[in-house]
């Protein structure tokens, strides 16, 4: 049986400025699985995942076309409520981005931005943000300690924590192991693999190795096109175009 | 092939070596000479009466200076009250929502401009937009002076602090879903907490030895400050007047005063630096 489409792109262009990066990119994200993007720097990778949640548009002069379905929806239309995507869509850094406050005030504060919630409720939620981040039983001593004094790894689980709590649909995150150490990465990973039976992932990785370990999908990008898509296995066994097969036998890239 | 003697290299070294460090000598040595003269004349003019009475009558001796710390403190204090919130303010718009716009271009031209105009011509400024229409000097005209002096330096400081915020914290806490505005109130501002205070204390430092703008706006008073609505007492100008007078017992306060001012800014300088050893 096909998986359901959390999230279907249809004719995505992107723009800095006047520089096209992205190229009528069509994919379909399956629910409640991960999928990675792979390719080689400034294939636009990193581009696509953050039209998701429309966080490019901090920056000035850059744009996209197209339509970005979200169930069905295109969050790339003005109806969209920005917070709203927002709070449906999470996302993880390549640098850990713990906010200078409390182990508890960070993963409070996404919380208390979306729901009105009581000192018990809060705390619990925390908890259990915490737990499914796989970081409970190391923070638990430590929550009024400052976030930024845990180590690299404990950090990006607690953003990974934080991002959970508000209870989003898709978590997308950007090469979110290339500041880690070797056994940081292994723990993110196993909570990747735990976090995609509930959540739809998106991962932008470098990592061939990463990619084929825990997605159920790849899409390979060159130069702002989508080249290959489709599940992992086929991708990195017997990939169609001969492009895949140079970069994931490390011919380029 | 012959090997180039090094000995010219070695002689033109030791010579940039001693003008480096002559030079240093020279400007640690200065400020040792003015910290030991203004140490030595100033502690001799300290005792109870100096930090509480009021100044003698011309001639007199004894009385102290106890009304021109407290002006000068109240003076102080509204100026930081009006400079630093409107020079956050203003680096707040810079670094953050002013990204690639005409006006901040125009601000940020400005309020270098600001920067670089002598404090007394800030003074006569002053003069002529509250002292003239009002009739009368005043410690209020004395705070927007030194305000207005403040800013560009708050601006300035702040602007570079919160730029130092890195990008990616700013779009996590975007990421979650939270308006701007509560991003920089939260986030950024959390962030950049220690810089911000830096760039405060140092400019109240630099306004606490200003005379000039002082002379057109709060001019000076032998007595309590009652009101900031009239001429306020203050402690730059004291040493200006006592400094030119031709009795020695003011001479020795103008020294007292000269000491006050710069044990607090040494004060603040230590402060600016504990502030931003806390933050690491």
């Amino acid at each position: 049986m096909e998986p359901r489409a959390k999230i279907s792109v249809r004719g995505l262009n992107f723009f800095y400025a006047d520089q096209q990066a992205l190229f009528d990119n069509n994919i379909d994200m399956a629910e409640n699985s991960a999928t990675a993007i792979i390719g080689p720097s400034g294939c636009g990778k990193s581009t696509h995942l953050r039209v998701y949640n429309r966080i490019y548009e901090v920056h000035r002069n850059q744009h996209a076309t197209g339509q970005v379905l979200l169930d069905g929806r295109d969050i790339l239309s003005d109806s969209q409520d920005i917070i709203e995507l927002r709070r449906k869509v999470g996302m993880i850094f390549q640098k850990p981005t713990p906010f200078p406050m409390s182990v508890f005030e960070n993963v409070a504060y996404g919380l208390k931005l979306h729901y009105k919630l009581s000192k018990t409720d809060l705390e619990m939620r925390v908890e259990q943000a915490l737990r499914s981040a796989a970081l409970w039983k190391e923070v638990k001593d430590l929550l009024q300690r400052p976030g930024t004094a845990l180590s690299g790894g404990q950090q990006q689980r607690l953003c990974i924590a934080r991002a959970i709590a508000v209870q989003p649909e898709v978590i997308l995150m950007d090469e979110p192991t290339s500041a880690l150490d070797p056994m940081a990465t292994a723990k993110i990973e196993d909570l990747i693999a735990s976090l995609k039976q509930n959540y739809t992932i998106v991962i932008v990785t470098h990592n061939m190795q990463q990619a084929a370990r825990v997605s159920d999908y790849t899409a390979f990008f060159y130069e702002g096109h989508i080249v290959e898509f489709g599940p992992t296995e086929k991708i990195f066994t017997k990939p169609r175009k001969k492009q895949t097969q140079d970069y994931i036998t490390g011919r380029f890239g | 092939m012959n090997l180039r003697s090094t000995n010219g290299r070695k002689i033109a070294d030791l010579l940039i070596k001693l003008m480096a460090g002559g030079s240093a000598a020279l400007g640690i040595l200065t400020l040792g000479w003015i910290l030991y003269s203004v140490g030595a004349h100033g502690i001799r003019a300290f005792d109870w009466a100096f930090f509480t009475e009021l100044p003698a009558p011309p001639g007199l001796e004894g009385g102290g200076l106890a009304n021109a710390i407290v002006g000068t403190l109240l003076i102080t204090v509204i100026a930081t009250l009006l400079g630093v919130p409107i020079g956050i303010m203003a680096g707040t718009y810079l670094s953050e929502f002013g990204e690639g716009s005409k006006l901040a271009v125009m601000i940020r031209f400005f309020s270098n401009v600001l920067m670089g105009i002598p404090s007394i011509i800030i003074g006569i400024f002053v003069y002529t937009i509250m002292v003239r229409p009002t009739g009368h000097f005043s410690g209020y005209a004395g705070a927007v002076a030194l305000g207005i002096i403040m800013l560009p330096v708050v601006a300035r400081t702040a602007e570079d602090m919160l730029a130092m915020v890195p990008n990616s914290l700013k779009e996590a806490a975007l990421a979650l879903g939270a308006p701007r505005w509560k991003v920089t109130l939260q986030v950024i501002f959390r962030a950049a907490r220690a810089g911000l205070i830096t760039g405060s204390l140092l400019a109240v430092a630099r306004i606490s030895g200003e005379t000039a703008p002082l002379l057109f706006t709060a001019l000076n008073s032998p007595y309590w400050v009652i009101s900031l609505n009239q001429p306020t007492p203050n402690l730059t100008v004291t040493i200006f007047n006592y400094a030119m007078s031709p009795y020695p017992d003011w001479q020795r306060k103008a020294w007292g005063a000269s000491l006050l001012i710069m044990i607090s800014v040494l004060v603040l300088s230590v402060g600016v630096r504990a502030v931003m050893r806390g933050k690491r």
